[in-house]
This record gives structure tokens, sequence and C-alpha cells, in this order.
């Protein structure tokens, strides 16, 4: 079955390609992605089964291992891979929803279906990377897809965002680039696994130097205080879609990196300490950061940077039951926030801004809007029993657990910046909802389409489920935790 | 490996993160651009240096390593790709604003202003027009 493998990269890319040659064909163009995407989401979930059983390897082009690129189907790759094609459906359900609410059947940006699935290939393809160069090329696929998403329609705000964020992710790319250059240097391989045994023999000093270039390199991209400013200024004036699909996937492939590359790579926590400091951090100015802002989206790009100090703190115990809840949160992560921001779209729509001091009384106006708010945004806060909250305690235990005064350190943070995180949501819900009706008179609202309403319930649903499901989820990636950690079953897979 | 090849990457990352520091796209471009190529030429050091890769024409023991080569390549592409986007950028910004430096964030200088003038960032208070739950 290990020709599934490939297949999440190539059929995007193929969408990709058709849908291009059907620019003229907007129906064409809709149904392509969506059926493609499908297939992505139900590929992945049978790779997840597969998964189980150990990695599924594929030498691309039939090369012999070490030599050739080989894409790695664990479970790790595939719980993401699923999680994440489940996230780009809906979205992208969400922006066909918007783009029949606003008329534009006619005239559609032509160029938005094929960018779209390219982005999705870039992550997929990052995801089943078993090769560091490879996984350079996925990060440019959908870092180039995504330049060309955050400056549609070339307004001066999307340009003005859109440079920041292009020049920042260059720099990133290069960094990463010339960490190959030296990684490939010290040992002659690129191969993932076979660079476990040949990092290993390698002197500490080098191996710290390789280690913080990548770390440097992926921290850009996760959006890591003191690395973050870029995330906050750059995302809110994309499309409402655009921005939830960014939020959800991208800076989390930079910690899908990390993760990966922090535990096979490089394990034994020789900068756990670091990435403590820098999770505590990230999650403190975040949050920060969110409090202050005074626009909806500007205030979930906070929230945003901040929840990826959780995942990092994770990652820095690199402990089984560490790292075990940073892939849960991970996963969570993903749906939530990617859900909040089609929901500032929604309510942007209804109220004709995501500025706070415009809005309000929208639990009257708006009740079904106020749940679709109300529900993620709990979660996101971690109130008990959403999985947001589930997350938080599994990281919590494992902070108590490994018992250092830094952990114990970073358990109060992130109790402080979950209270945080409600402060400031339940801000937006006081002044957006409750609160009568501004006195500005609103233009008229934008219609938002039956499909735009039911692919956000449909995500505010799939967080619910975490909930749900969050005792087989745990189990899970308890597995895939220890896999990490042992190392073999990966090198095994790879190199029989 | 060269110490030539090392000192010319060297000057090429410290000329580009210097001109990538600017406000004007123009020079962040060619910044990128000198970065960019210093990177590959970092990739290119990484390889022992020797005869050319072709089977046939010399001896595998001294031939050079064909792999990072192969990296600068794709490297080059994306390079280029990038490099038209900014160009395109930056035309645009010159078009719509009239030169290409990069502003700062509205929103931010916002934030900003009302911190110094010590307000909180609701411009309205809260108890003054919280309402009583509808009935």
């Amino acid at each position: 079955m290990t020709w599934l493998v490939p297949l999440p990269v190539v059929m995007p890319l193929l969408g990709a390609a058709a849908t291009l040659l059907m620019f003229r064909r907007p129906r064409v163009q809709r149904a392509i992605s969506v059926s493609v995407l499908a297939a992505t989401l139900v590929v992945s979930a049978v790779l997840l089964v597969l998964a189980a059983d150990g990695p599924l390897v594929v030498a691309v082009g039939g090369w012999p291992v070490p030599a050739g690129i080989v894409l790695v189907a664990d479970q790790l790759a595939t719980l993401m891979l699923v999680v994440s094609s489940a996230v780009t459906l809906c979205v992208l359900l969400y922006s066909i929803g918007q783009g029949g609410a606003d008329g534009d059947e006619e005239h559609p940006l032509s160029v938005y279906h094929p960018t779209y699935l390219i982005l999705t290939a870039g992550v997929t393809n990052a995801f089943l990377s078993g090769d560091l160069f490879n996984l350079y090329v996925g990060f440019e696929i959908l870092l180039a897809a995504s330049y060309v998403l955050i400056t549609l329609g070339g307004t001066e705000t999307r340009i003005r965002a859109g440079t920041t964020y292009v020049v920042v992710s260059l720099l990133s790319s290069v960094i990463f680039l010339a960490g190959i250059g030296l990684i490939y240097a010290a040992t002659g391989t690129l191969n993932m696994a076979q660079l476990v045994e040949r990092l290993d023999a390698l002197p500490d000093g080098v191996r710290l130097v390789l280690q913080g270039m990548l770390l440097l390199a992926f921290g850009i991209k996760a959006a890591i205080f003191p690395l973050s400013a870029w995330l906050p200024d750059s995302y809110p004036t994309a499309p409402a879609p655009v921005t939830a699909v960014f939020a959800g996937l991208l800076t989390k492939v930079g910690v899908y990196a990390i993760i990966r590359t922090e535990t096979l790579l490089f394990p034994g926590g020789r900068v756990a300490d670091l990435l403590m400091v820098a999770a505590l951090s990230t999650m403190v100015v975040g949050i920060l950061g969110a409090v202050a802002q005074s626009d909806i989206k500007r205030l979930l790009s906070f929230t945003l940077v901040s929840h990826i100090g959780y995942l990092l703190f994770g990652v820095g115990l690199a402990s089984r039951a560490g790292l075990s809840a940073a892939v849960f949160y991970t996963l969570h992560h993903i749906v939530v926030q990617t859900t909040l921001f089609l929901v500032a779209g929604l309510i942007e729509r209804r109220g004709g801004s995501t500025a706070l001091d415009r809005l309000g009384g929208l639990a009257r106006t708006a009740p079904v809007l106020a749940v679709l708010f109300l529900l993620p945004a709990l979660n996101l806060a971690g109130i008990p029993p959403f999985s947001g909250f589930l997350g938080k305690l599994g990281l919590i235990q494992a902070g108590a657990g490994d018992g250092s005064a830094l952990s114990w350190l970073l358990v109060g943070g992130s109790a402080v910046t979950s209270l945080l995180t409600l402060y400031a949501l339940a801000r937006v819900w006081n002044l957006a909802f409750w609160r009568t009706p501004a006195t500005v008179a609103v233009a008229a609202p934008l219609r938002s389409s039956r499909l735009m309403v039911t692919s956000t319930a449909a995500l505010v649903v799939a967080g619910m489920l975490f909930t749900v499901a969050a005792g087989p989820l745990y189990a899970l990636t308890d597995t895939v935790a220890a896999d990490l950690l042992a190392r073999s079953p990966y090198v095994r897979a790879v190199l029989p | 490996m060269s110490v030539s090849l090392l000192l010319a990457v060297g000057v090429l990352f410290a000329a580009g993160t210097v001109l990538l520091l600017e406000r004007t796209l123009t020079r962040v471009l060619l910044g990128v651009m000198l970065l960019g190529n210093g990177a590959n030429l970092l990739v290119l050091a990484a390889a022992r240096p020797g005869a050319p890769p072709i089977v046939g024409v010399a001896e595998p023991a001294e031939m050079t390593d064909p792999l990072p080569q192969a990296m600068i390549l794709t490297a080059i592409v994306i390079t280029l790709g990038m490099t038209a986007f900014l160009l395109a950028l930056a035309y645009r910004s010159w078009l719509l604003t009239g030169h290409d430096e990069v502003q700062d964030d509205a929103e931010d200088r916002r934030v900003r202003e009302l911190a110094e003038r010590d307000e909180g960032s609701d411009a309205e208070d809260l108890d003054a027009d919280v309402v009583e739950a509808p009935r």
C-alpha cells in the first residue's frame, strides 16, 4: 500500500495544474479543488490507519534509499496530514461560499484555486519528507503559494503587509539553506534516518551550530518570540479564509519541523533550557500583545503567537508526556485557531468591521454567529471540558512531572497565559456581542452564504470532536511520542 | 575547500544583511539576491572539488560531488522566482504610493499612540455601556 504515500503531494499538484488550465471555468475549478482535497483527506486517513503498523516509506523515483529522496508516512506525519487536509477542505468550502455570496461568480480570481492547491501540496510535502532538502523544497512550495495568497488583489495594505512577510520568510529560507549546506558538509548526507547516526558521531560544538541554524530557520516560520514580530503585522490584512489557513497550518509546519528535528536529529535536550525560556517569553509576550489590541483579527494573531509557546514547552520538556501533549495541542490548535479566524471573517461581514470599537450587539442580531464564536473561544482559552483544557492539562502535568525549577516556572506561565487568553477573548465577547449596538451606522452587512456558515460550523464540531475523542487520541499521541523518543522505528523503516 | 570561496560567502552574507535592513524595497531585493547567492556558494563549498562528475570522463575517485550542485540548481530557480515576485511587489508598491519604502503598520501606530496617551485600547469603557441581558 506504499503507493498511497506520495498521493497527498501529487494530487494537489496535479489539481493545481488542472485548475490553472480551467481558469475560464470557475465552476469546474471549484469542482476539481473540492474533489482533490476530499480525496487527499481520505488518503491521509487511510495512511493514518496503515501507519499504525509502522512507518510507510517510499523511495521517490525508485532511487536507492540513502542517495534518493524518501517520503516517510509515520504516525506523526499522518496525524498532521489528516487534520491539515480536513482544515484545508473546510476553508476551501468557506472561500467558495464567500465567492458565491459576493456574487463574483463571473469574475473570480482565477489564480486562487491553483495557488491554494499548491499551498496544500507544500504543506503535505513538508509533513511527509524524510530528507532535509526535500523539506526545504516543501517549505518553498508552501511559501511561494502563501506570498501570492497574502497579497491577493494587490491593495496598498496587503502589499505593505505582504512585503514584511515575504522578506522575513526569504531570510528564514536562506538560513535554512545555509544550514543544509553546513549539515551536508559535515555529514555527507541529508537523509534524516542516515543523519541520525552521522550527527551523533560529530563533535558537540559542530552539532550545536547545526542545531542552532535549523532552530533559527524553523523558529522564524513557527513565530517563536523574539522571531515572531512579523506575524501579527502581516496576517490580519489578507482575506479571511487565507488568514485562517495560514494561522492554522503554516506556523504548525514550522512547529512540526522543530519537533521532528529536535527529537530525531538532535536528541538529548542540549538546548532544552533555551527552548523553555523561548516558550515562556512567546506565551507571555504574545498574550500581552493580544490584550492590547482593539481589532479582532490582530488580537487572534497575537493569541496564535502566544499559543505556539505551549507547543514549544512540550518540545522543550523532551519527555514522553511532554511530546505527547505537544502533539495533541498542535492538532487541537490547528483546528481551533482556523475556526476563530473564519468566525472573525463572518463577524467582519455581519458588522462591517473587525475593530472592537465599531462592533456591538451581535449576540442579539446574529445569535448563530455568537455560538460559533463562543465555543472555539472557550476552547482556545482552555475551559473544561474542551480539548484546549485537556491539552494544557497534559502539558502542565508533564511540566510538573519534570520537576525542575524552570518547568515549574513554565507551568505557572501556562496558567497565566491561559487566564489572559480568556480575558482577551472575553473582551471580544463583551464588546462585540453583548454591548448595545454601536451608534455608528453600519454599512449594509454583507450576506454570508449558507456554505460559509456550514463550513465554519463543521470546524467548530471538529474542535468538539477532539474533546470527545480525547482518550483514544491521547493514546495515539502517546505512542507517537514514544516512537519519536526511541528514534529506531523511524530509522529502521527507512534503512532496513 | 578553498578559503577564498568562504571569504566570498562571508562578504556576500555581510553585504546582503546590511541591504536587508534598508527600508527601500529595491535595496532589500538586492540584499535578498546577495544572501541567496551567498547561501548557494556555501552549499557549493560543502562539496569536494574535483573533476566533472561524468562517467567515462574522469575516475570516480577524482570526481566532485554532484549532489550539492543539483541542490544549488534547485535553490537558484527558487531564488529567481522569489526575486521576480519581490520585484513585482516593489513595482506595485511604486504604482500605488509613488515610492517603494515599506511603511509602518497603521494599527501598530494606533495602539502605540493610545499607549502614549495612557488610554486603554477600548475607545469606550466597558462599564459605561454594558447593557442588561435582553429580556
